[in-house]
This record gives structure tokens, sequence and C-alpha cells, in this order.
């Protein structure tokens, strides 16, 4: 690890976002800001039924009003060979329906005029008659036998299930349980949610009909991946597709997927040979997009008499919607959920998991969170909770009991993954000293006796983050590596191109300062480019908290690539042998003579005006990183609640968070992103819901149903922070991305579930609302 | 947003807009601050053909106290009526309702009139208006109407406001005695419409009761004003058991539905438990004001 001095602006340092100016000023581009000449408008009509079949559209009247262009159905796209597209998961997914409607929102034609006006009143006069079908929003009865088959276009598909899926030891499971003395068991869904991001998905797709040259500014999280899939989609060849990614405004695992819209305006601009645009509402994004999470999961936590954890067995079913379309690695069907036993030395465990297609929305998103290991994270953390209880002892001594201890790292966990490093009781204990745990729980006995409800609830988290390495993780195929391309100019100023794609997280910032401190160029000197698929090296994106760990080391494994020949430089310019140079900071000087130096500057500068006979000229470089491991990064979160019994209502009265996420690169910025997702993490588990009625009409498709926490209820956080640095990444840091939104939401049950559990509550399913918590407190009673 | 297309107009006098209107009523809406309205045409759930914009016509905002009233003009925004000084010292259950209603974006721009007008059985001014025993003053072709708020709030949207009349004000009986108030609202978060919420106003002699006003929100179709429970409230001196009793009858008043929010049984619960702890507000406050005079 390199010790970074202040002027260059480095790893460690809380230096400003680069990129704050412009959004603070409100010049930040966004896809809805870009207008071509004679640019059009698109907008799509939805089917209003969950399941039905198309029997007719008549679009003649929409396509007589003054100033539409065109409208696009269905038989239209199938005309062309793009009805059906190919999803992140393997399956296949209507663009625009031509046989049956499998969810409410599903796209059923589009249509393109002059304005957007004029777009959405067209809409209104298509004539559309679907013949409804039976609706099934429950993924366990769709598994039952006998129920209506949503994918019957599907050769070989018989039943609504989509995948089975199994992890770790059955035989060896089976064994300890029937040992066991303690078995808790706990039946849990995690609920339908959506990353909502502030900016909703849109794409203006310019294919210009002289050169064919396709150029999508879009909304895209994985601008390459994109690129290659549209290639495969559309047959495009690739060389003429461009993917353009402005300025994001957050995606959150929701602008992962390619989605229906992206593919009938590009099929629109090259038909009609004029840029289209599409922008999707609020309430679009909220019916049709990538939802998340939707697991329905039943934990059995085996311990013996001294709560010792023997073993874990999980069954689940999965809602996946009508199309297959999670994106995760091939070869895991149930993303990461196998990291479910936590941050326990856990001797065996075993999952099965089915996915079951339901007439919902398409999606399984990880919405900031690692391919599933959200659900994992809550289901133990809620298990070990339960457990505590049922052997009366205090559920932080049970995790301390059971933690893989420090000295165990790396440490094989029972379903496979190899855990980089980690203290967990370190984080813990900081945590509740923090806290002021003990003091806590006597303030909550007495309480109790004055009929008043406090809880604590404790999460001690376990992420996985970082994909790849190559060999075990793939997106539709691609491999999980990136990219860094790093070009220092002959003036010692440098542009950085990475394959990864910021939505917020301060790339711009944090990417330069890895520079700085590799290669000694001030951060501020370094500009960072991504999302232009012309100009950056290929890259699988954005997500799953893997920028850092795979593209944050590509780029110093290229800083230091170019260092090295900065050395050769140097030597020359000093006329000394190499290994008579030391590297301090941002200049190499001569070992025992330190005023006979070069700056990194003058080596730039010596690149492409004073190399030495034979050297390729130039100082630039680019690196692709295939990650050796994921990284782990972990934390404890401790949530002490005030519940009101006569309401329900529950207010948070202290949250403290401990994180580790390696090394920090800007702590600003970190402490930025466990802000949010501790935010993200209490929607959650507080207040979201994306519910479907019985006929499959969703409820959440607008920001009055689906609830996004203000500042007002969002409560006060206390961070904290150990360091422990990943032994694998270049510079020790792990991803931290995702961690909060991952850990938090067992915090906040378990607090609730504690102020009330000597009621007789043991479990309060998200999201806890006081309705459910007043409704908990009634049934307990009886 | 993209909604249908309508005509717009923005008269500077009371006797314009109501030409306007007049013209083809049943197509046409008056837009005042537009928080419920703009939503509407942006999901093109409501397709006027014509926008007859207020917002020009000058003393649609009065603010004053006159001829044993207070007088609130139709235009009152929602932070108006949260900041101003007099609402505060002599209205506790407006000023405790005000900076609960929706959000700050919401109330700077929101009206008491377009409100009231809306109907909406969640609204939070129906039922504070129906604790004060308030009375809407509307104008139409034939001239003005004052119509009791009970008689003024219908049904679900429904109002007894025909369609060429426009809100004009609010007319707020002025409080007697030691009084006090309060608006009690249990939603899921800000800027939440309301899963119930209780007015309460009390007029203390002493420590018997001289008048109660409830109204109850989002609780039926309509604001709902539980008679039975002021009924029991009035001349009795006040006690735990006499609130106790009153918040009974209160949710026995209720008429809730379930849904997203909660159960029935649940909201009818959370009724009974406000009514009962805003009476206890309300009756310290009185007490307090009594014993500062």
């Amino acid at each position: 690890m390199s010790t970074t001095e202040s002027h260059v602006h480095g790893i460690g340092q809380s230096i400003k976002r680069k990129e704050d100016d412009r959004f603070i000023r409100g010049k930040g581009t966004y896809v809805d800001d870009i207008s071509l000449p004679g640019m059009l408008h698109m907008a799509i009509l939805r089917s209003p039924l969950a399941h039905a079949k198309l029997v007719s559209i008549d679009t003649t009247a929409a396509a007589a009003l003054d100033g539409v262009v065109a409208v696009i159905t269905g038989a239209d796209l199938a005309a062309h060979n793009l009805a059906w597209m190919p999803t992140l998961s393997g399956d296949t997914q209507a663009v625009f329906v031509t046989d049956k409607v499998r969810f409410q929102g599903q796209e059923v034609a589009a249509v393109v005029a002059e304005s957007a006006y004029v777009a959405y009143d067209a809409l209104d006069l298509i004539e559309v008659e679907y013949d409804p079908l039976d609706v099934i929003v429950d993924p366990r009865k769709a598994l039952e036998a006998g129920a209506p088959l949503i994918r019957d276009e599907k050769e070989d598909q018989t039943d609504n299930r989509c995948y089975h899926w199994e992890s770790g030891d059955k035989g060896a499971t089976d064994a300890a349980f029937a040992k066991a003395a303690v078995v808790v068991s706990l039946d849990t869904h995690y609920p339908r949610c959506h990353p909502a991001p502030l900016e909703t998905c849109g794409i203006v797709a310019d294919v210009n009909p002289a050169t064919g040259k396709a150029t999508l500014h879009l909304t895209s999280q994985a601008p390459h991946a994109h690129r290659t899939l549209f290639a495969i989609v559309a047959g495009l060849p690739e060389q003429n597709i461009q993917i353009k990614t402005p300025d994001i405004g957050g995606g959150f695992g929701n602008k992962v997927p390619i989605y229906p819209g992206y593919v009938a305006a590009t099929a629109a601009s090259l038909l009609i040979g004029r840029p289209v645009k599409w922008i999707e509402s609020r309430s679009e994004n909220l019916i049709s997009t990538g939802f998340a999470r939707d697991f329905h999961m039943s934990g059995d936590l085996a311990l013996d008499n001294d709560g010792k954890m023997l073993a874990l067995r999980v069954k689940l079913v999965s809602d996946n919607g009508a199309f297959f379309a999670d994106a995760q690695p091939t070869k895991f069907r149930a993303g990461l959920f196998h990291i479910v036993t936590g941050s326990y030395d856990m001797p065996v465990a075993h999952i099965e998991a089915d996915g079951a297609y339901t007439n919902k929305a398409p999606g399984g998103v990880a919405y900031r969170c690692s391919f599933r290991v959200t659900e994992a994270s809550y289901l133990i953390e809620r298990l070990v909770q339960n457990a505590a209880y049922e052997l009366g002892t205090d559920p932080a001594a049970l995790r301390f009991k059971n933690f893989i201890k420090p000295e165990q790292f790396p440490y094989k966990s029972a379903t496979g993954f190899e855990y980089d490093s980690g203290d967990y009781p370190r984080a813990l204990e900081l945590a509740l000293e923090q806290l002021g745990y003990n003091q806590l729980r006597q303030e909550q006995k007495k309480l109790r006796e004055e009929g008043k409800l406090l809880g604590i609830g404790i999460a001690s988290f376990t992420e996985v983050v970082g994909a790849g390495k190559s060999k075990e993780y793939d997106i539709a195929g691609l491999k999980m590596f990136d990219s860094a391309e790093l070009r220092v100019h002959p003036t010692g100023k440098a542009i950085l191109k990475i394959g990864v794609q910021t939505q917020g997280q301060g790339h711009e910032t944090t990417f330069a300062q890895i520079v700085a401190s590799e290669l000694g160029i001030p951060s501020e000197d370094v500009v960072v480019q991504y999302g232009d698929t012309d100009n950056v090296p290929y890259g699988l994106g954005t997500y799953a908290s893997r920028s850092t760990p795979v593209a944050g080391a590509a780029t110093a494994v290229i800083a230091r690539k170019l260092r090295e020949k900065g050395r050769t430089l140097a030597a020359h310019l000093l006329e000394v042998s190499e290994e008579d140079l030391e590297w301090e900071t941002d200049h190499f000087s001569v070992k025992g003579a330190p005023d006979k130096k070069v700056s990194i500057q003058d080596v730039a500068f010596a690149a492409y005006t004073n190399m030495p006979d034979g050297m390729e000229p130039g100082l630039e470089g680019v690196h692709y990183y295939d990650p050796p491991n994921m990284t782990y990064p972990f934390g404890s979160y401790l949530v002490a609640v005030e519940v009101d019994e006569g309401t329900g209502e529950w207010k948070v009265r202290r949250m403290v968070a401990v994180d580790d996420c390696g090394v920090r690169i800007n702590p600003m910025i970190v402490e930025g992103q466990i802000h949010g997702g501790l935010t993200e993490g209490y929607a959650i588990a507080a207040m979201q819901l994306i519910d479907f009625d019985e006929e499959g009409n969703c409820i959440g498709g607008n920001f009055t149903d689906y609830l996004i926490p203000t500042a007002w209820e969002t409560p006060h956080f206390e961070t904290h922070e150990t360091v422990t640095p990943s032994p694998h990444h270049p510079i020790g840091a792990k991803g931290v991305g995702e961690s909060a939104t991952v850990g938090s939401p067992a915090a906040y049950v378990n607090a609730v579930v504690d102020a009330v559990r000597h009621l007789g509550v043991t479990n309060i399913d998200m999201p806890v609302t006081s309705a459910k918590v007043w409704q908990a407190i009634q049934d307990a009673k009886t | 947003m993209f909604p249908s297309r309508f005509d717009y107009s923005a008269p500077d006098s009371l006797d314009e807009a109501l030409a306007t209107l007049g013209q083809r009523a049943d197509e046409t809406k008056v837009l005042a601050g537009g928080q419920s309205l703009i939503p509407l045409l942006k999901l093109r759930f409501a397709a006027p053909a014509t926008l007859v914009d207020i917002n020009r016509i000058p003393g649609l905002d009065v603010l004053e106290e006159s001829n044993g009233h207070l007088r609130i003009g139709t235009l009152a925004r929602h932070n108006q009526l949260a900041a101003d000084s007099l609402v505060g010292r002599r209205y506790p259950t407006i000023a405790s309702a005000a900076p609960q209603i929706a959000d700050p974006l919401v109330r700077n721009l929101g009206t008491i009139g377009g409100s009231l007008a809306h109907g909406d059985p969640a609204g939070d001014w129906g039922s504070v208006m129906l604790a004060l025993n308030a009375e809407v003053v509307v104008r139409g072709p034939t001239g003005e109407r004052r119509i009791p708020i009970d008689d003024f709030l219908v049904d679900i949207f429904t109002t007894s406001l025909n369609e060429d009349e426009i809100v004009t004000e609010v007319l707020v009986p002025q409080p007697e005695g030691s009084f006090g108030g309060a608006y009690l609202k249990l939603e899921r978060k800000v800027g939440d419409f309301a899963t119930v919420g209780v007015a309460v106003h009390l007029e203390l002699d002493g420590d018997t009761i001289a008048r109660a006003g409830l109204g109850l929100t989002a609780v039926g179709s309509r604001n709902i004003k539980p008679t039975n429970a002021e009924n029991a409230l009035g001349g009795n001196k006040c006690s735990d058991e006499l609130f106790a009793e009153a918040a009974r009858l209160a949710a026995e008043a209720a008429d809730p539905v379930s849904d997203v929010r909660g159960p029935a049984t649940y909201k009818r619960a959370v009724v009974e438990a406000y009514v009962k702890r805003g009476l206890a507000e309300a009756r310290d406050q009185a007490r307090a004001r009594a014993g500062r005079t």
C-alpha cells in the first residue's frame, strides 16, 4: 500500500467530488437533456391487464392523428425479427406483445410522433381487444400442479418453474440437524421492492441512415455489455454501435437490464431514419422495469446446547415475474444467495431454490446489492436473533460465539466462498461500545416495567462483492473482468478511461485519487472518462459494488506499470541505473542523494521529448484486471427503536453503523455511500413494497404508493469504521456501495421485534409498517 | 408531464372567472394551488377542456378576524396558515394541522379552498373545519351562499359546491373561554396521505367542557364528524374516563376500509388512541390558557 503526501490528493483524503460542480449548478447532462435535430418522441402503450390473450390492435385512429409519424406493434417488430429479445439470465422476453400479455404494464405498442404530447394523445386512440386469462401473483401457487401456464410460448416449458438450484451439502446438513439440540426456524418474505432511481430509464436512439452508425444515448450501468447485446439482439454490426451514457441519475441495479423501450426506439430510428427519444414516466419505471428481491424464504438453524451453530438449511421460492431477467452470473441461478452462512463459522449448509414465473413484471435486479446477497444477509441475521431468544442468550453474545475468527481467514465457507479477510468481533465490539449496549439493555428492562417498549436490533453482515474472477462470474456469457487505460500527456496531466460506469458513485474523483497515489500526478490533473464505448476500454459496468474491486485494481496496476516505465526514463534523465532510484510520492530520486531527483511531470515530458534509444515513445497503457477473488466487506449495525404500543408506530432512537470496507480511497465519499445505503435499508425495512392484488394490478406504481423516505423520517446515523484491507486487492480496498443496504434492514427489523418479543411476537415481515406492528401485538395477545 | 390538451385562462376578477366557468362548467376546472389537480392532469385521470386559474384574482387570500369569525380566503396557502401569528395564538387546531399537510412544496402552493373543494376524505382540512364548525362561502352566477362544512362535504371527491360556483372563503367561529386544540396525524412518511387523522377542539368553562369539536380523516367516504362523541363531552367535566368514552364513540363513528395503510380494525384503534391523546392535549392547552388569564 502506498502512502500519499497530501499535495497530490490521493488515497485516504476526503477531497471534494469533482463532478459536483456541474450537478450543483444544474449543468449536468442526462439523457432527457439531449435534443438532436429532427428528433422524434416515442411513447409506449402498456397493458392494463396482467394476463390476457391479445385479440386485436387497431392503430388506425392513432396513425391518423396530426403529428404521428409511426405506430409500432408487436407484429411490426416480429416482421423484423425483433418481437423477442434475450434476457441477462438466458431467458427470452417480449419486446412488444404478439401472443399474450403476461404482466400489467407490459409493452403492447408504441407511437412515434413529432412531440411527446402528440405521442401520448395518440396512445389514447389505439384500440386493443384483450381476452383475459387467469392470473397468478403468488409464486408458490404458480409452482403448484395445474397452475395456468404463463410461458406457453416456450418449447419444453410445461410448468411455471424457471429454475431449480442447490448449493452446499444436503446429506451432511441433514445429519447435523438430526443431532442438533436446538433448531430455530423462520419463514419470511423479503418483499418485492424497486431501485427507483430518481432518473427513470430512457434512450435517444440515433441511427444514421447514410452511415448505418447507431449512436445510442442510454441510461446504462453497463455500456459495453449493452453494446454487445444490442449487436446480438438487433443484428447490427458491433463496430457501428456506439453506446454513450451521459450523466446517470442513479441506477441501483435498475439500469443493468436492456428494456423493450430501448429496442423499440432503436428500431424506430433505424426504420424512420430520424433520432427517436424515449423517456419513461415514473409509473412506467415502477411497474415495468427491474424490481428487486421477492424471495419467500424458510430457514432452519441448528445449534448445540451451548449455542454453537451446527448447520443451516434454507428453502426458498423466488418470484421472478413473467420473464427470468435477473442480472446475475450464469451458473448461480439465485445469485450469490449461498453467502447465507454470513459472518458465522457454519460447518455445513444446504440451500434449495426454486424460481417461479408469475404475472408480474420481470427483474430481480441486484438493487444496491451483489446478486441476492441482501436476501441472504437478512435471513441469517433474523435467524440468529431468534436463535438467541430461543436459547435465552444475548443476541450479541451468540454472535461473538459463532463469528468466523480473525485467524481463520482466508476462510472457506460451507457453500464454497473463500472469504478474503475480516475481523468481525472488532466491528461488533466497537458498535456495542458506541451504542452503550449494556446500559441500553438495562433501560429496556426498566421501561418494560413501566409498560414502554424499547428494542435493540443487531446485524453483523458479510458482503461478497467485486465479481469476478472471470472463471466463475459472467453476465450473459461476458466474463466479469474490468479495465483501465491511462494516458499521461507530455505536460504531466492525464486521462484515465475506465470500463465501469458511474451513476453517482464519484468515480471521477476516486479513480483520479488512485492514480495520484500510484503515479504521483495530483488527482486534480487526472480526468476520468467512462461511458462512451467508442472511447473507453471494454468493461462489464458498475453494479454489485464492483467498480473499486475490479476497475480500481486495474487502475492501480496500469499506474504502477507506467511508473515502472517512468523509472527507466528517470534513470535516463539522471544518468544513473534504475536500481539506484527510489520512488517517493511524485518523484524519483537517487538513493543517498535525495536532491538529485526528477518529478513525474519531468518523466512524462521526457517520454515524448527525450526517451532513451530503443524505448517505445509515450506514457500510456491499458490493463485488463481479472480479480483472483471477490472482496468481503463487513460490518455491524445496531439500531435502537421506541415502539408505541397503542398505534404500532416505531421510531429509531439510535443507529450505530460500523463498516469495514478495507482501505478507504475517499472517506467522505465512502461515508456518503453508507448514508445512502442506510437510508435505503431503512426504507425497505419500514415502508417500501411493490404489491399486487389478485387480478395482478400493481399497487405501488407511483411515489404516492411506493414510498421514498425524506430527511424527516430518516434516522440520524452514527458511522464508525474499522479497516481490514483485502489481501489480494492492489490497494487493499473492498467494495462499499451496497454494504449498508445489504446489512441494515435486518437491524431495523430485529430492533422492532426485540421491542415486542416479550409480548410473544417472533416475526414481522417487511415493510414493518405501524399497522403490522400493531397487528402483531394484537395477534400475540390472543 | 404530458397532460391532454386544454385551454387556459387566468382572469383578474372573480366575476370574470365565474363568467368563464359558466360557459362550459361541466368541462372546466378551477385551478387554485393545483396540488391535487395537476397530478390528476399528469396521470390523465382528469382531462378538462378549460382551466380557470384564480391565482391572479386579488383579495382571495384574506386572513383576519371580523364579525365573530376568522375569515380565511380561499387562496390562503397551507404555509400561510402554518406561519400566521393570529392563527398560532387563537386557532390551535388549524396551527397544528397546517404544518402536517403533505410536504413543504405542497404547503407552499396548496390552498385551503382547493383542498376543501377537492372533497378528498383523506384531506386534513375537512376534519379541522368539522371540529371547528366552520362554514364555506361560495360564489356562483346567482350570488353567494354560506354552507356549513358538514353540509359542504358530501362523499368521496364530492361536495355540495355546484359546477358553476367557486369557493371564496372559509369562516371559522372565534373560540370562547379557555380553549385548546390539536391535529393528530398518522402517516407512513412525510407527504403521505393520512392513514388516520383526528382533529380536536375544546372550549372549557372552568373544567367543564363548553364545546367539543371533533373531525376524523381518512376513515370514511368523507371527513367524519363523530357527533355522539362530541355530545358525550359537551357539558361534562374533563376526566380520563370521559375522554376514553368519547374516544370509543369516535372510533364507533369511523367507517374505515382495509387497504395498504392497514386493516380497518387498526385504523379504528388509532382513532380511539388519537382522540384520547388529542383531548388530553387540548385540555392541557385550555388549562394553561386559563392559568395565564
